[in-house]
């Protein structure tokens, strides 16, 4: 596989199927670990650091799931694929700034990434598709399984996996899911909801992860606590919450349909003329008009259309994406050209 | 749009502040907007918090002036670079700064004692090289470390470990009970 090759293909996590997927995009799971007697990646001097690429590298090539994944050296990438990796949710952008020492495993299916050297030695991340937690788990639960026996993982009987900040320390694992609530928005209800999540310790990132904020109605929450409880606990904690935000979404849903159908029509069908129209458009524009055709599409109401084609207009218009597409540096005012060209041209019906 | 701030290039980025209840909107170039966040994370970031966080527990584990001067004798980092820096060096800085960090993780998280998944094939070297981890789950030792819990006012962790002492204790019964039979 090449890296080119991923920009012809959908992520198998935007597929817009599995088990809830009118409004669970995706799970994710990752795993902090890493290496004992090694310094942690801050902190660690050049050698030390290549010495993990090497050791990675090999336990990687004997893991079943990884075997035939690409491993990218990210100091050979330039600035706009690093930027590509991250837009797909492969890699964080602290991995793109910083690239020394640093690598990226990928597979095929982009379902398993593993970022070599970030904060931890190794945050091994899988996502799929609709709100799927147990099977997530299986597949990195498993991976996990096989790495530990090719690398001395750092761990401790008392306080469980070590990672460089202790704020991961334990199971070393972050759930996340990510939701689309534009009813729950629209309704004015979201705050309250948000609330609530906060003070169970579950924390909320915008759609293009850490550090943004939620925008065009997608939420993505995670638990925070990751020591002192048992990694099916954790998740079954977020099961829950998520269970109960999947029930509120879907109960707001129902009210806007019967209350306030023809505003929600008007907005729906505007957005969609938007954005088979445009051709000139902003990222943030694009957001919101998005979650409205996506709304529209999860109700019924816009027929004949795939929802992962949607989800993949979100990732395809991000700015590193347009760049690859067009085969160069684009301007902000060159991207937006080329943004409102790409969805014309996959709204085509 | 024009940016906010150079007022030259077109605003890409949208950001959204909220400073002592006062919500502004700031529309930035990509320029701009990478300053902005570099100024931003400068400002208050994740070490920031931890490091309050640090603070606090060192008042619970020990006199300033000894934790600062700590250092892993693996990895250099010291207990004063490990406040600073919010990350620790290496796995034995555990070991060399436990006394603290029991402390700030049961701040972070709630809980001291990990209960999930262990590594399948656990290195015996690396179970020696952590004194920390040699704590067993012995019913002695649980009951020192109630104790402990007690002494410093941690009650939820002092609950837990009650449970965990009853549970220790149920099921020695259990395995004299089967072992008596056969």
């Amino acid at each position: 596989m090449d890296l080119n090759d991923l920009i012809n293909q959908v992520s198998s996590w935007l597929k817009g199927t599995g088990p809830h997927s009118d409004i669970v995009i995706s799970s994710r799971i990752r795993l902090a670990r890493n290496l004992e007697k090694t310094p942690f990646p801050h902190w660690a001097k050049k050698n030390d650091a290549e010495q993990v690429l090497v050791s990675t590298k090999a336990a990687f090539e004997r893991t079943a799931e990884l075997k035939s994944a690409v491993f990218l050296h990210l100091e050979e990438l330039d600035n706009i694929d690093k930027q590509f990796l991250v837009e797909r949710h492969l890699m964080s952008n602290e991995h793109a700034v910083r690239s020394n020492q640093k690598a990226l495993c990928v597979t095929s299916r982009e379902d398993v990434a593993v970022m070599v050297n970030e904060e931890d030695h190794l945050r091994i991340q899988v996502m799929e598709s609709g709100f799927d937690l147990d099977k997530t788990w299986d597949v990195i639960n498993s991976i996990d399984d096989q790495l530990s026996g090719f690398l001395p993982y750092a761990f401790s009987r008392e306080w469980g996996y070590l990672t460089a900040c202790p704020t991961n320390t334990g199971t070393g694992m972050r759930g996340s899911v990510m939701l689309h609530l534009p009813a729950l928005v629209m309704s004015r209800q979201i705050n309250k909801v948000l609330e609530a999540i906060a003070k169970l310790s579950f924390t909320t990132r915008g759609l293009y992860g850490e550090g943004t904020q939620a925008s065009g109605n997608f939420f993505q929450i995670s638990n925070q606590v990751s020591l002192g409880l048992r990694e099916e606990e954790i998740l079954g904690n977020i099961k829950g919450v998520i269970g109960q935000i999947i029930e509120q979404e879907q109960k707001a849903r129902e009210v806007l349909l019967a209350e306030h159908r023809e505003m929600l029509e008007d907005r729906i069908w505007r957005s969609y003329g938007t954005l088979k129209n445009a051709h000139i458009i902003s990222s943030s524009e694009t957001v919101e008009l998005l979650s409205m055709l996506r709304l529209g599409n999860d109700l019924g109401l816009i027929e004949n259309m795939e929802r992962g084609l949607i989800n993949e207009l979100f990732i395809l218009t991000q700015p590193a994406h347009l760049q690859k597409l067009e085969g160069k540096k684009l301007s902000a005012n060159e991207r937006d050209v080329k943004r409102a060209q790409i969805i014309r041209e996959r709204l085509k019906v | 749009m024009l940016c906010n701030i150079c007022n030259k290039n077109q605003a890409t980025v949208h950001l959204t502040e909220i400073v002592d209840n006062q919500m502004t909107e700031l529309h930035l170039c990509d320029d701009c907007a990478k300053k902005k966040s570099i100024q931003m994370e400068q400002q208050f970031g994740l070490s920031d918090l931890l490091a309050g966080l640090v603070d606090y527990s060192k008042q619970l584990g020990g006199s300033e002036k000894m934790a600062a001067g700590t250092q892993c004798p693996f990895c250099g980092l010291t207990y004063e670079d490990f406040r600073k820096i919010g990350r620790l060096g290496c796995s034995e800085c555990y070991t060399a700064f436990g006394r603290y960090l029991g402390p700030l993780l049961k701040r972070i998280h709630g809980a001291s004692q990990h209960v999930g998944k262990t590594p399948l094939s656990l290195p015996q070297e690396g179970l020696k090289s952590s004194a920390r981890s040699v704590r067993g789950s012995s019913v002695t030792e649980l009951k020192t470390r109630l104790q402990e819990a007690v002494d410093h006012e941690e009650f939820e962790e002092a609950a837990r470990l009650r449970d965990a002492i009853k549970e220790a204790e149920k099921k020695k019964k259990e395995t004299k009970k089967e072992n008596g039979s056969e």
